[in-house]
C-alpha cells in the first residue's frame, strides 16, 4: 500500500524533499534561538551591558528572519507537494478506472468509486502535508532540543530522560487504547449516518406508517450509542494533557531544584537555566505532536488502504497483442459458454448456439435468468467463466477492445445520459457525426418527434442523470446514440421497457427497414417486443430453454406458452402512452 | 493608571477584531443559537469548567513567573551566602508543586466536563434535528436533494463538533490566558507591555491580511472542487456507458483539467495558509528581541526612573510567548469558527422548516365495539371496527353523519370509519405557478375499489397523496366518512389509510423486523400469515436464515419483486380499514409480478381501496374507474359504462387489444 501511494510522489520528488529539508533549517534555528536568549540573558542583561543586548538581540533577529524564510519555504513546498500528490493519485485512481471491466466496477460500485477519489484523497493529501512537515519537526525538534540540554548541562539533562521514559509508556498505553476506540467510534458513526440517509429516502413509507416517534426512537438510541462511545474514546484521550503536564511541572521543579545546587556551585549560569525551561516546553510539545501524528497516521491509514485498492487493482479484460481488428460480420456464435459472477452460482450454463449475421433474435426470460449476461457476453463486458463467445468468427478474446465495442453496440439496461446538450450526448455513439447523421439516428429510435418539440431541439441541455427526459424519452435517446456506431450487432437490453408499445413497435419496424444487415438482439420482457423477431431465445435459470420462431415456440415451449398466456390473458400493462 | 488604559484598548480591539471577521447578520445569531444550544443543559458544568479554565490558567501564570521568585529570591541570594540554605527552597518548591497539582486537576477537570458538554450538546443537537426532520412534509424532501439533507447531519455537524468541542473552548481559554498574562506583564512593567502589545496588534493585522489572501483561494479551491466532484459522481455513475462506447480516453482528458484546476488553487490556498505559522512564530521572536534590548535599557539605565529588576525583566520575557501565542493561536481559530458558522446556519435552516401543521384537527381514530342496541362504543382493544371520535362541538359541522355512538360521553360522538372519499371541486399544485390538478370531483361508497388509471403525469399519485395528506391542497375539499380530512389528526388519518408504494423502501434489519413495521405490536405469528397471505412466505424461507435474513442497503440483496412482496406483507400485518395501492409496472419478471398481483388483489378484499393501476384485470374488476389525463378526471365510471361511452377509456382499452 504505502509504495503504491509513494510512487505518485512523481514529479514532486523534490518538493516532498525540499519540505523536510527547510523544514529542518527552521527547526534547527527555533532551537538555537531559546539558546541565544539565554545569552541575552546571561551576558546582555545579568552583565548589565545594554550593548550586549542589543549584539545578541540582532544575531536572534537575524537568526528569526532566517528561520521565517526557512518556514515560508517549507510551508510553499509542502503545500506544492500535497496538492500534487492528491493530483497524482486522483489520476492515477481515475486512469485504471478508466481501464475497469464491468467485473471490476461491480467489485467497488460506483459510488464506492467516488467516495475513494474525493474524501479518502483529500483525507492522504493533509496527511501527506502534515507528515512532510511536523512529522520532521516533531523528532527533530525533540532530538535538538535533548542535544542542546545536554550540551548546556549534561547531569541536569538526565532529568528530561527520566522524564522522556515516562511520558513515552504513558503516551504509548493512552494512543494505542484510543485509536482502537476510534475505529469503533467512525462505524458507529457510519451507521448512524445510513439510518438517517434511510430515513431521508424511505420518508414516504415512514409517514404512510405514522412511524416519525418509533424512527425517533430508533434514532436517539443510536444516537447515545454513539455519543457514549465517543464520551469513552475522548475521556481516555484527555488523560494525555494531565499526564504531560504533570511530567513538564515535575520538570521544571526538578530543574528549580538542582538548578539552585549547580548554580551555586557554579556549574551552571541563570540563563542556561532560562533556556532549560524552554527545552523543556519543546521536549514536551514536540512528544505531544508525535502523539497526534500517530493518531493521524492510523486514522488515514484506512484511506490510504482504500486508494491503494483502486491504482492496484489489474482490469481483467483488454485487448490482446495482435488483436484482430476487423470484424468480419455480425454472426454470433457461443460455444459451451458458462459465466459466473464469483459468487459461485452460474448466471450463464453451457449454451451453445449460433446467430447469423443480420438476424433478428428475441430473448425472453424471467428476472434473474441471465438474458441482459447473454448480451454482455457478445459485446465483451465480461469474459466467459468457461467456453468461448465468438463474434464474425473469431473468439471475441482476440479483437482489440475498441473495434469490438464500436462494432458491437450495446444499449444497457441501467443506462446514463451526461450533463450537456443531446447532440454532446449523441456524438457519443462517433464523435465527428454530423447533424444529419445524428437526425437520422434519432429518427430511426423514434427520438427525433420529441426532440424537435423541445425548445433547443438538438441543442436542449440534458441535466445530469438526464433528469429533464422521461424514461421513455431517455431510452430512445441511448438507442439512438447507440445507432450512431453503426454497428454490425445490435444489442437492447430492455431498452424499451418505459416506451409505450406503440413506439416500441415503431422502433423495430424502422430497424427492420432501416438497417436490416445488422444483426439485432433484443432482450424484453415484453412478449409482444420480440414476437416478430425471426428466432427467440427463451431462458430459464441460465440455460437456454428453448430457440425458434415465434410460432414453433407456441407450439412446442411450456415456459414460452406459460409467458405468452399470462401476458395476454388481461394481465398486461393498462398503460397509457406518455 | 495607564496600565489600565491599555487593558480596555486591548481587550476591546481584540473583541473588535473577533466580531469583526463573523459575519454580521444570521451568522450572528447562528452564534446566539450555539451557545444557546451549549449552555442550555450544561449551565453548572460550564460554571466549573470557566473556573477551571481561570485557575489553570493562574497556577500557568504561577509557574511562569516562578522563574523570577526562583532567580531573585533564592538563587541570587544563594550564590551570595556563605553556607548556602536550600531548605527555602525546598519548601517553596513544595508550595509550587501543590499549586500546580491543582492546576493540572483543573484542566483535568475542564477537559473532561467539556467532553460531556460537547458530545451532549452534538446528541441533542442531532436529536432534535432528526425528530424536527421526521415532522417535516414530504413537499421539503421533494424541494431538497437527499444528498444536501444528508450532507446536514455529516459535514455540517461535523464542524460543529469541531466548534462546540474544540474551538468554542480553546477561544475561550486563549482570552482567559491572554487576559491574565496581560493583567501580570502590566504589574511587571507598563512601557514593556505597551511595546509587546503593539507588535501583538501587527501580528494580528498580518493574520487576517494573510487569512484573507488565503480565503480567497479557499474559495476557489471550493468551487473547482465541486465541480470535479460533480463531474466523478457522473462520470463514474455512468461509467458502464464509458467503456461501451470506448469513451475512456476522452473521460481522462477531461477528468484532468479538473483535477489541475483543483490542484493549482488547493496549492495557492495552502502555501497562503501555511506562511502564518513561521510569521507569527517569527514575529514573537522579534517582540522578545526588542522587549529585551528595551527592557535592558529601561532596567540597567533607568531612563525614566522606571525601577526594573532583572529578574522582573527576565519572568516579563517569559511571559511575552505566553502572551503572543494565545493571540496568534486566537487569530487562526477565526477561520474555523467561521467555518463552523455557515456550518452552522446550514443547520438551522434545516430545524427552521417549517412541519407539517395539525392546527385545525380535533378527530382522532379509536378501537370500536358494537353493543348489542347496535350503537358504537370506544374499545381499548383492537376489534376490526374503527370509528372517528368527534367532539361534540364538531358535530354539528358534518353532513350525512350518522350518530351511532352509544352517548354516554357527553363530550364525543363516535362515527363508524368506512372509508368513504369524496373529493369536491380540488385544485393543487406543488409549487405555486404550475398547477397539476384541476377540478378534481369524486365521490365514493364506502368497500368500493377505485382504480386511477392515465399516463405519466396525469396526477394518479397526486390525488392518493393528498388524501393522506402528504400535501395540503389549495382550494375545494376533501371529505372521508363526510369529515374535512384536515379536522382528523394526520396520524389517525394515515394510520386508517394503508399504503403500498411503487417505489419500495425497505430498513436495515431482519425481514421479520421489515414486516412488523406495519404495526409494531405484531407478534411473530401474524406476520408469518400476513406474509402468507400476499405469497411472501415462500421466497422468505428460501432466504438463507428465512425471516431472520438480515436485510441491508435498503433490501439490496432482494430482488425488485421480493421487496414489493415485502412492502405489501407489510401493509398486511397493519390490517387498515382501507388502502392506497401503487401496482408495479416494469422491471419484474412475469411470473414474479403475478405473485404480487395475487397479493395486492387478496389485501384488497373487502376493503376501501384507491389503486393506481396499470392492469386490465384491476381495473376492470374496480368500482369506479377515473382516466386521468392532464390533472383532470376526464372519464369517471365503472367498466361497461365507460365501454359504452367510447371516449378515451374505450381507446384505451381496444387499443391495446388490437396492439
Amino acid at each position: 500500500m504505502l509504495k503504491t501511494l509513494l510512487n505518485q510522489v512523481k514529479q514532486f520528488k523534490t518538493a516532498s524533499i525540499l519540505t523536510p529539508i527547510f523544514t529542518s533549517l527552521e527547526v534547527v534555528m527555533g532551537v538555537l534561538i531559546p539558546y541565544v536568549t539565554s545569552w541575552i540573558i546571561d551576558r546582555g542583561i545579568m552583565a548589565g551591558d545594554v550593548r550586549k543586548v542589543v549584539f545578541y538581540g540582532v544575531i536572534m533577529l537575524i537568526m528569526a528572519f532566517v528561520s521565517l524564510v526557512f518556514g515560508i519555504l517549507s510551508g510553499r513546498f509542502s503545500a506544492l507537494a500535497s496538492t500534487g500528490f492528491a493530483y497524482n493519485l486522483r489520476n492515477a485512481m481515475f486512469r485504471n478506472i478508466q481501464t475497469f471491466s464491468f467485473a471490476n466496477i461491480d467489485k467497488f460500485s460506483s459510488a464506492g468509486l467516488v467516495t475513494r477519489m474525493t474524501t479518502d484523497v483529500s483525507n492522504l493529501q493533509s496527511a501527506f502535508q502534515q507528515i512532510l512537515r511536523i512529522s520532521v519537526r516533531a523528532p527533530l525538534n525533540l532530538i535538538f532540543s535533548v542535544f542542546m540540554c545536554v550540551f548546556i548541562n549534561t547531569k541536569m539533562s538526565l532529568i528530561f530522560v527520566v522524564a522522556l521514559v515516562i511520558l513515552s509508556t504513558a503516551l504509548y498505553l493512552i494512543i494505542s487504547k484510543t485509536v482502537k476506540l476510534f475505529a469503533q467510534v467512525f462505524e458507529r458513526y457510519d451507521d448512524l449516518n445510513n439510518s438517517v440517509q434511510e430515513n431521508v429516502q424511505a420518508i414516504r413509507v415512514v409517514k404512510a406508517f405514522v412511524r416519525e416517534d418509533f424512527e425517533n426512537t430508533k434514532f436517539k438510541k443510536a444516537a447515545e450509542n454513539l455519543y457514549h462511545l465517543f464520551v469513552r474514546t475522548e475521556s481516555l484521550q484527555a488523560i494525555n494533557n494531565p499526564v504531560m503536564t504533570t511530567v513538564i511541572y515535575g520538570c521544571i521543579i526538578a530543574l528549580s531544584w538542582f538548578g539552585a545546587h549547580f548554580i551555586v556551585v557554579g556549574d551552571l549560569t541563570t540563563g542556561q537555566l532560562t533556556s532549560l525551561f524552554t527545552y523543556v516546553m519543546t521536549i514536551m510539545s514536540s512528544l505531544m505532536m508525535l502523539s497526534m501524528i500517530f493518531v493521524m497516521l492510523t486514522m488515514s491509514a484506512a484511506s490510504g488502504r482504500r486508494v491503494a485498492e483502486v491504482i492496484d487493482e489489474k482490469a481483467t479484460i483488454f485487448t490482446p497483442e495482435n488483436a484482430v481488428t476487423e470484424v468480419a460480420d455480425g454472426s454470433i456464435d457461443f460455444k459451451a459458454c458458462c459465466f459466473s459472477y464469483g459468487n459461485g452460482e452460474y448466471a450463464i450454463r453451457d449454451i451453445t448456439l449460433h446467430i447469423n449475421s443480420g438476424e433478428t433474435i428475441g430473448i425472453i426470460g424471467g428476472t434473474g435468468c441471465g438474458k441482459s449476461t447473454l448480451g454482455m457476453l457478445v459485446s465483451r463486458l465480461y469474459d466467459a467463466s468457461k467456453g468461448s463467445v465468438l463474434v464474425g468468427g473469431v473468439d471475441v478474446k482476440c479483437y482489440d477492445m475498441d473495434v469490438l465495442r464500436n462494432e458491437v453496440a450495446m444499449v444497457l439496461q441501467k443506462n446514463v445520459l451526461f450533463s450537456g446538450t443531446i447532440l454532446d450526448n449523441l456524438r457519443w455513439g462517433k464523435t465527428d457525426a454530423t447533424l444529419e447523421e445524428c437526425m437520422r439516428a434519432c429518427q430511426l429510435a423514434q427520438a427525433d418527434e420529441f426532440i424537435e418539440q423541445m425548445p433547443d431541439k438538438y441543442n436542449t441541455m440534458i441535466e445530469q442523470n438526464g433528469n429533464n427526459v422521461s424514461g421513455g424519452q431517455k431510452q430512445r435517446l441511448c438507442i439512438a446514440r447507440a445507432l450512431l456506431k453503426t454497428p454490425k450487432i445490435l444489442v437492447l437490453d430492455d431498452s424499451t421497457s418505459a416506451c409505450d408499445t406503440a413506439t416500441d413497435a415503431k422502433i423495430r419496424r424502422a430497424f427492420r427497414e432501416e438497417i436490416p444487415n445488422t444483426t439485432k438482439l433484443i432482450i424484453a420482457q415484453r412478449i409482444q417486443s420480440v414476437q416478430d423477431a425471426d428466432r427467440i431465445i427463451v431462458m430459464e435459470s441460465g440455460r437456454v430453454n428453448g430457440f425458434d420462431t415465434h410460432e414453433n415456440l407456441l407450439k412446442t415451449n411450456k415456459l414460452y406458452q406459460e409467458i405468452y398466456r399470462i401476458q395476454m390473458e388481461g394481465e398486461a400493462d393498462f398503460d397509457a402512452p406518455e | 493608571m495607564c496600565s489600565i488604559c491599555v487593558h480596555l484598548l486591548t481587550h476591546f480591539s481584540l473583541f473588535n477584531f473577533l466580531f469583526s471577521l463573523l459575519p454580521s447578520g444570521r451568522s450572528g445569531g447562528g452564534v446566539k443559537r450555539i451557545f444557546g444550544y451549549v449552555t442550555r443543559n450544561y449551565k453548572l458544568s460550564l460554571g466549573v469548567v470557566m473556573l477551571c479554565i481561570i485557575i489553570n490558567s493562574v497556577t500557568t501564570l504561577v509557574s511562569t513567573l516562578f522563574t523570577r521568585t526562583l532567580i531573585d529570591d533564592y538563587i541570587v541570594p544563594l550564590t551570595q551566602s556563605e553556607n548556602p540554605d536550600f531548605a527555602p527552597l525546598a519548601r517553596t518548591l513544595f508550595t509550587l508543586a501543590a499549586v500546580l497539582i491543582v492546576g493540572i486537576i483543573c484542566s483535568y477537570v475542564n477537559n473532561r466536563l467539556m467532553i460531556n458538554v460537547g458530545q451532549g450538546t452534538l446528541l441533542r443537537l442531532r436529536t432534535d434535528l432528526f425528530e424536527h426532520m421526521e415532522q417535516l412534509p414530504i413537499g421539503y424532501f421533494d424541494s431538497h436533494a437527499h444528498g444536501d439533507i444528508m450532507s446536514v447531519y455529516t459535514n455540517d455537524v461535523d464542524t460543529l463538533r469541531q466548534l462546540i468541542g474544540q474551538s468554542i473552548p480553546s477561544v475561550f481559554s486563549s482570552l482567559i490566558t491572554i487576559s491574565i498574562t496581560f493583567v501580570s506583564m502590566c504589574v511587571l512593567s507598563w512601557p514593556l507591555t505597551l511595546l509587546v502589545v503593539l507588535m501583538t496588534s501587527v501580528m494580528v493585522f498580518v493574520t487576517r491580511v494573510l487569512g484573507n489572501r488565503s480565503a480567497r483561494h479557499f474559495k476557489a479551491r471550493q468551487q473547482n472542487l465541486g465541480a470535479m466532484n460533480g463531474y466523478i459522481e457522473e462520470l463514474l455513475t455512468g461509467q458502464k456507458v464509458v467503456k461501451t462506447f470506448c469513451h475512456e480516453e476522452e473521460a481522462i482528458a477531461r477528468f484532468e483539467t479538473y483535477n489541475e484546476a483543483v490542484r493549482d488553487s488547493s496549492n495557492n490556498a495552502n502555501r497562503e495558509a501555511n506562511i502564518v505559522m513561521p510569521v507569527n512564530g517569527n514575529l514573537s521572536n522579534l517582540i522578545y528581541v526588542l522587549c529585551a534590548i528595551l527592557g535592558a535599557t529601561i532596567a540597567l539605565k533607568s531612563p525614566l526612573g522606571a525601577t526594573l529588576t532583572i529578574g522582573t525583566l527576565v519572568s516579563f520575557l517569559t511571559l511575552i510567548k505566553n502572551f503572543t501565542q494565545p493571540v496568534s493561536h486566537l487569530s487562526q481559530q477565526i477561520n474555523n469558527v467561521v467555518q463552523a458558522l455557515a456550518g452552522a446556519g446550514r443547520v438551522f435552516d434545516l430545524m427552521d422548516a417549517t412541519p407539517e401543521k395539525d392546527d385545525e384537527a380535533c378527530i382522532r381514530l379509536v378501537n370500536a365495539k358494537r353493543n348489542d342496541d347496535g350503537t358504537l362504543s370506544e374499545s381499548k382493544e383492537r376489534t376490526g371496527i374503527w370509528a372517528w371520535k368527534v367532539p361534540k362541538a364538531e358535530f354539528t359541522h358534518i353532513q350525512g353523519k350518522t350518530d351511532e355512538s352509544d352517548h354516554q360521553h357527553a363530550d364525543f360522538g363516535l362515527i363508524q370509519q368506512r372509508g368513504e372519499v369524496d373529493f369536491t371541486q380540488v385544485d393543487f399544485s406543488y409549487v405555486p405557478e404550475k398547477q397539476v390538478l384541476f377540478d378534481i370531483e369524486l365521490d365514493t361508497d364506502a368497500g368500493q375499489k377505485i382504480a386511477l388509471v392515465g399516463g405519466t403525469g396525469a396526477g394518479k399519485t397526486t390525488i392518493t397523496n393528498l388524501i393522506n395528506r402528504f400535501y395540503d391542497i389549495q382550494d375545494g375539499r376533501i371529505l372521508y366518512d363526510h369529515i374535512d380530512i384536515r379536522k382528523i389528526h394526520r396520524e389517525d388519518l394515515r394510520r386508517s389509510l394503508g399504503m403500498v408504494l411503487q417505489e419500495t423502501h425497505l430498513f436495515t434489519g431482519t425481514v421479520m423486523e421489515n414486516i412488523r413495521y406495519g404495526r409494531l405490536d405484531a407478534t411473530d405469528e401474524e406476520c408469518r400469515a400476513a406474509a402468507e397471505l400476499v405469497n411472501a412466505d415462500d421466497f422468505i424461507l428460501r432466504l438463507s436464515e428465512g425471516y431472520d435474513t438480515m436485510l441491508t442497503a435498503d433490501g439490496g440483496n432482494l430482488s425488485q419483486g421480493e421487496r414489493q412482496l415485502l412492502a405489501i406483507a407489510r401493509a398486511a400485518v397493519a390490517n387498515p380499514p382501507a388502502l392506497i395501492l401503487d401496482e408495479a409496472t416494469s422491471s419484474i419478471d412475469t411470473r414474479t409480478e403475478r405473485l404480487v398481483q395475487e397479493g395486492m388483489d387478496h389485501i384488497m378484499e373487502g376493503r376501501s381501496t384507491f389503486v393506481i393501476a396499470h392492469r386490465l384485470s384491476t381495473v376492470r374488476n374496480s368500482d369506479i374507474i377515473c382516466v386521468m389525463d392532464h390533472g383532470r378526471i376526464i372519464e369517471q365510471g365503472n367498466h361497461d359504462e365507460l365501454l359504452a361511452k367510447q371516449g378515451k377509456y374505450y381507446q384505451l382499452y381496444t387499443g391495446k387489444q388490437i396492439d
